[in-house]
């Protein structure tokens, strides 16, 4: 089995676009940034932030549209003076198609 | 004895190969040449002046004829090889040949990428790999009228887009990213390329996507991109990248992956195949650039001279020219964590630096314009050296180190001489210097000589910028409240200079007004955004990735991740209809909460996200739109029932109330916009707490404004009584554009007032009619094309569908 899966095209998100991806432990956003690098991070930040794949993206980062918290994509860490960290997910781009890590999404040990 | 060599291509790297083996070892093989294209190596990376005139394909061959000769090499050009035989050591031409050989070189290079776009096998779709595609477009300068599309915003597609332009051919370049060159530059050197290409006469379009290539009798007519719109050309050129030519390697039975691989002996998996340039593979690497090919090929000469040789891949610096924009780009530029920015524009003169530092040492430069301190920058990359001692000054280059850092004042020092500073007494910035050249040497003698700043006073920032530009140290300057960390101008600084210098794109306001970082942030790019609607309206393309996510998608976000939707109901009237629509609309979508708000409208709470365009369909065909009860923008009137039916109404206030919210509906500004019209002072619409609010009186209309009833409480000021309800639109909404126009993002009406002082507010749209008649008028020629209902536009035509779906939903395939 491939360790990735695609999920759709990059057409499919706009230039400092996102989109989200539904998985059974959660929603995943998946980010394309002005330079058309892409990240995989999760949408909340429970009790703290989130959904992130509204908020606003500038550099290779992205602002919380509830509390103005600032996530770096790349590695999930909250910017300045606020600490925590949104889990982050392989993803890539091969051919204009969009992959992410199949772990990310596999579905609940139950449907194993 | 001496053995066969042959060799299957005779590009650069091929060309280079033998030159170093004839050096190593001149007469151990007997050197067979076979080239596709019917000629030998050229300097490819010539072809662009070829193509622009500047040279002619002779002076580009590297190899003549004669050369070949020289050198005992048999020539067979205009013959491919149709396939190896590994073990029999024999390679078959095209023509039938079959030649024995003891070591093989496979030289294939790459293929040019062609998207397999409707279309793409008409005549007149090129690539830009050799003469035959350059003679193409040459001959294309030769017809009158010529049109050519380049697909492609990197370095070939440019290169062949700016040589088309100089033999006089209408080109448009199509690129599918943001900005041109995005592999090497950032997005505000990008803006600077495109500006410089523009200026050329080239059109560029980028983020835009390709959707099929239209013909005519087998012929080429136009691209047509996804949006609909139709680009006629005569020729199209897809430049849209390259891939190493592998077939025949692979066919062969050889090793390859994205390329041939390659070992550090430039040996394939067959060792006596070997292989060098744009075709192969060598660690994971593929290879594009001259430099890192010519050390194959000196390894490669090595290799068969049966000396030790290793290649190995270094990090290369890429200096490019296109069409007379210097652009540098080296190492990784990439924003991450732990990484900052040096950035230095001078947008006198069109130069953009931007330095990536990562733990004290330089990771990545991107330079525009100014490249000449490029390699030095490289060096400090390569060599990892420690910057910390020369952080302040690095940027400026190593003649610069201990000096001092530039002027900050360099927006201010650019703009020409009859620019007007100060709006509202109509002061230019010579005049505004002649007066401190007077001897106006603070800023209230620059206010009382030349009156600049007396009046709403927003201009004070650039006529400090000017007392310290034209006094140096003699000036101190008083602290000013900037925008946000990226930039040293206040919002006024910005709003003022937007005007003045003609910026009508976030990247290019970033440029020209020295931006210190790369692309903003979650503070300026909205406030930026802004600032361009109001100023351009109709001319800006509204930037929806710059909006807070309410406005991005028209509906209130909720703690929940979930929406709000409140359709607009002018004066706060509805109808039977239009409840039972609202009532249909809740049971379907299941709407947790239906509740009134205080701005006399009806609001779903708890709508999914997803749910959002249907629920406005249905809305939509009871005839409601969007309320806009999310925007930094006009949001309700509220209005009590007035003459019609209260015995103490003095006019129609509802009527009114109606008028003025179907003229302002869908109106941007920098804050939320609020109104209200009692019919009577008894006031049951609580119109004296709002940014404007209307009294009728038996003898007209007060007109009230600067109200709050928010963190701040405050009470209404008379703006003005006028007789009747024309004037009383024309001056709510000559008010709300000067208003629109004047205060900073994010500040309400009130906040502005007390900032520039409700007479002068007065003077604007009381006293001097033909300004409020003026203010009126461009209220309306903007709303011209802001009333567009959101809502429709996404529930109908698909606008920003990306911003309401998931991209891929795992949770339903496994329940399936």
């Amino acid at each position: 089995m491939s360790d990735f899966i695609d999920i759709g095209s990059i057409n499919d998100i706009p230039l400092r676009g996102a989109r989200v991806v539904r998985t059974h432990h959660g929603d995943i956003a998946v980010f394309r940034t002005a330079t058309g690098n892409v990240y995989a991070l999760d949408e909340y930040l429970p009790g703290k932030a989130g959904p992130l794949s509204n908020g606003i993206q500038h550099d290779e980062k992205v602002t919380d549209p509830m509390y103005n918290w600032v996530f770096d994509l790349a590695t999930g860490e909250a910017q300045g003076a606020d600490e925590g960290k949104v889990g982050t997910y392989a993803i890539k781009c091969e051919d204009n198609r969009i992959l992410i890590s199949a772990a990310a999404v596999k579905p609940s040990v139950a449907a194993e | 004895m001496t053995q066969k060599l042959i060799i299957i291509g005779a590009g650069m790297a091929a060309g280079r190969a033998l030159e170093n083996l004839f050096e190593a070892a001149p007469d151990a093989y007997d050197v067979t040449l076979f080239n596709a294209e019917p000629r030998g190596t050229y300097n490819r990376i010539m072809l662009s002046p070829v193509l622009s005139g500047d040279k002619a394909f002779e002076d580009i061959i590297t190899h003549p004829a004669e050369w070949y000769e020289e050198h005992g090499v048999a020539c067979r050009f205009g013959q491919k090889v149709a396939n190896i035989d590994r073990a029999a050591k024999t390679v078959t031409s095209d023509n039938g040949d079959v030649l024995a050989y003891d070591k093989l070189i496979i030289a294939t290079g790459s293929n040019p990428f062609i998207i397999p776009l409707p279309g793409h096998d008409l005549d007149g779709v090129i690539a830009y790999r050799d003469l035959e595609d350059t003679n193409a477009m040459i001959a294309l300068g030769d017809k009158p009228d010529a049109k050519a599309v380049v697909i492609g915003g990197g370095l070939l597609g440019l290169e062949a887009a700016a040589g088309l332009a100089l033999r006089g051919v209408d080109v448009t370049v199509v690129h599918i990213m943001g900005h041109l060159m995005e592999r090497q530059l950032d997005e505000a050197a990008g803006y600077l390329l495109r500006k410089a290409l523009v200026d050329k006469g080239i059109t560029v379009k980028c983020s835009a996507n390709s959707k099929e290539i239209l013909g005519e009798n087998g012929k080429v007519k136009a691209l047509l991109l996804d949006d609909g719109t139709e680009l006629p050309c005569d020729l199209l050129v897809m430049a849209v990248g390259i891939r190493p030519s592998v077939a025949l390697a692979s066919e062969a039975g050889l090793a390859t992956g994205r390329g041939i691989h390659v070992d550090d002996q430039m040996v394939t998996s067959d060792e006596n195949i070997l292989s060098l340039g744009e075709c192969v593979e060598h660690n994971g690497d593929i290879f594009g650039l001259v430099a890192p090919i010519f050390d194959q090929a000196k390894v490669i000469a090595k290799t068969l001279a049966g000396e030790e040789a290793a290649f190995s891949n270094k990090e290369v610096a890429t200096k490019l020219k296109v069409t007379g924009c210097d652009l540098f780009s080296a190492g990784d530029f990439a924003d991450a964590e732990r990484r900052e920015d040096i950035v230095f524009r001078d947008p006198a003169r069109g130069v953009y630096k931007r330095l990536v530092i990562e733990d004290n040492r330089i990771v990545g430069a991107v330079m525009y314009g100014d490249t000449a301190d490029g390699n030095w920058f490289f060096g400090l990359i390569k060599d990892r050296e420690d910057i910390s001692e020369m952080r302040d000054t690095l940027i400026f280059g190593p003649a610069y180190q201990g000096g001092s850092p530039l002027d900050p004042m360099a927006a201010v020092a650019a703009l020409p001489d009859d620019t007007e500073i100060c709006g509202c007494n109509g002061i230019s910035k010579a005049q505004i210097i002649a007066a401190i050249n007077d001897g106006a040497h603070t800023l209230d003698a620059v206010k009382s000589i030349s009156k600049a700043g007396s009046s709403c006073g927003s201009c004070v920032g650039l006529v400090g910028d000017l007392l310290g530009f034209t006094l140096g140290d003699e000036f101190k300057m008083p602290e000013k409240e900037v925008v946000c960390k990226c930039t040293d101008l206040s919002h006024d600084d910005v709003r003022k200079l937007i005007v003045a210098k003609e910026l009508k794109s976030i990247p290019q306001a970033m440029q020209e007004l020295d931006w210190k970082t790369t692309c903003g942030c979650h503070v300026c790019r909205p406030a930026l955004n802004y600032y361009m609607v109001c100023a351009w309206p109709g001319a800006y393309e509204d930037d929806g990735k710059s909006r807070f996510i309410n406005e991005r998608v028209h509906a209130n976000i909720q703690k929940d991740g979930t929406y709000s939707v409140v359709p607009r109901m002018l004066g706060g009237i509805t109808t039977p209809n239009e409840l039972r629509a609202i009532a249909d609309a809740a049971d379907k979508f299941d709407v947790p909460t239906v509740k009134v708000t205080g701005g006399q409208r009806i609001d779903l709470l708890g709508v999914k996200k997803d749910d959002l365009p249907a629920i406005w369909y249905d809305l939509g065909k009871a005839g409601m739109m969007s309320g806009q009860a999310y925007a930094k923008g006009l949001r309700t009137v509220k209005t009590c029932v007035g003459s019609d039916h209260c015995r103490f109404g003095t006019q129609d206030s509802t009527g009114l109330g109606i008028q003025i919210e179907d003229a302002m509906w869908g109106a941007w500004s920098p804050h939320k916009f609020k109104l209200a019209v009692s019919g009577c002072p008894r006031n049951c619409a609580e119109a004296t707490c709002k940014d404007l609010g209307i009294i009728c009186v038996d003898s007209g209309y007060q007109i009230l404004v600067g109200g709050a009833a928010g963190l701040d409480l405050r009470e209404t000021d008379l703006l003005v009584q006028v007789a009747t309800e024309e004037e009383a639109i024309e001056v709510s909404c000559a008010f709300y554009q000067l208003y629109r126009e004047g205060a900073q993002y994010l500040h309400r009406p009130y906040k502005w007032i007390a900032k520039v002082g409700l007479d002068w507010v007065k003077e604007q749209v009381v006293d001097d009619l033909e300004n409020r008649k003026a203010l009126a008028e461009r209220f309306h020629y903007s709303q011209k094309f802001y009333q567009i209902d959101p809502w429709a536009e996404r529930a109908k035509q698909g606008v920003d569908a990306h911003e309401f779906a998931p991209i891929a939903d795992f949770t339903k395939v496994a329940a399936e």
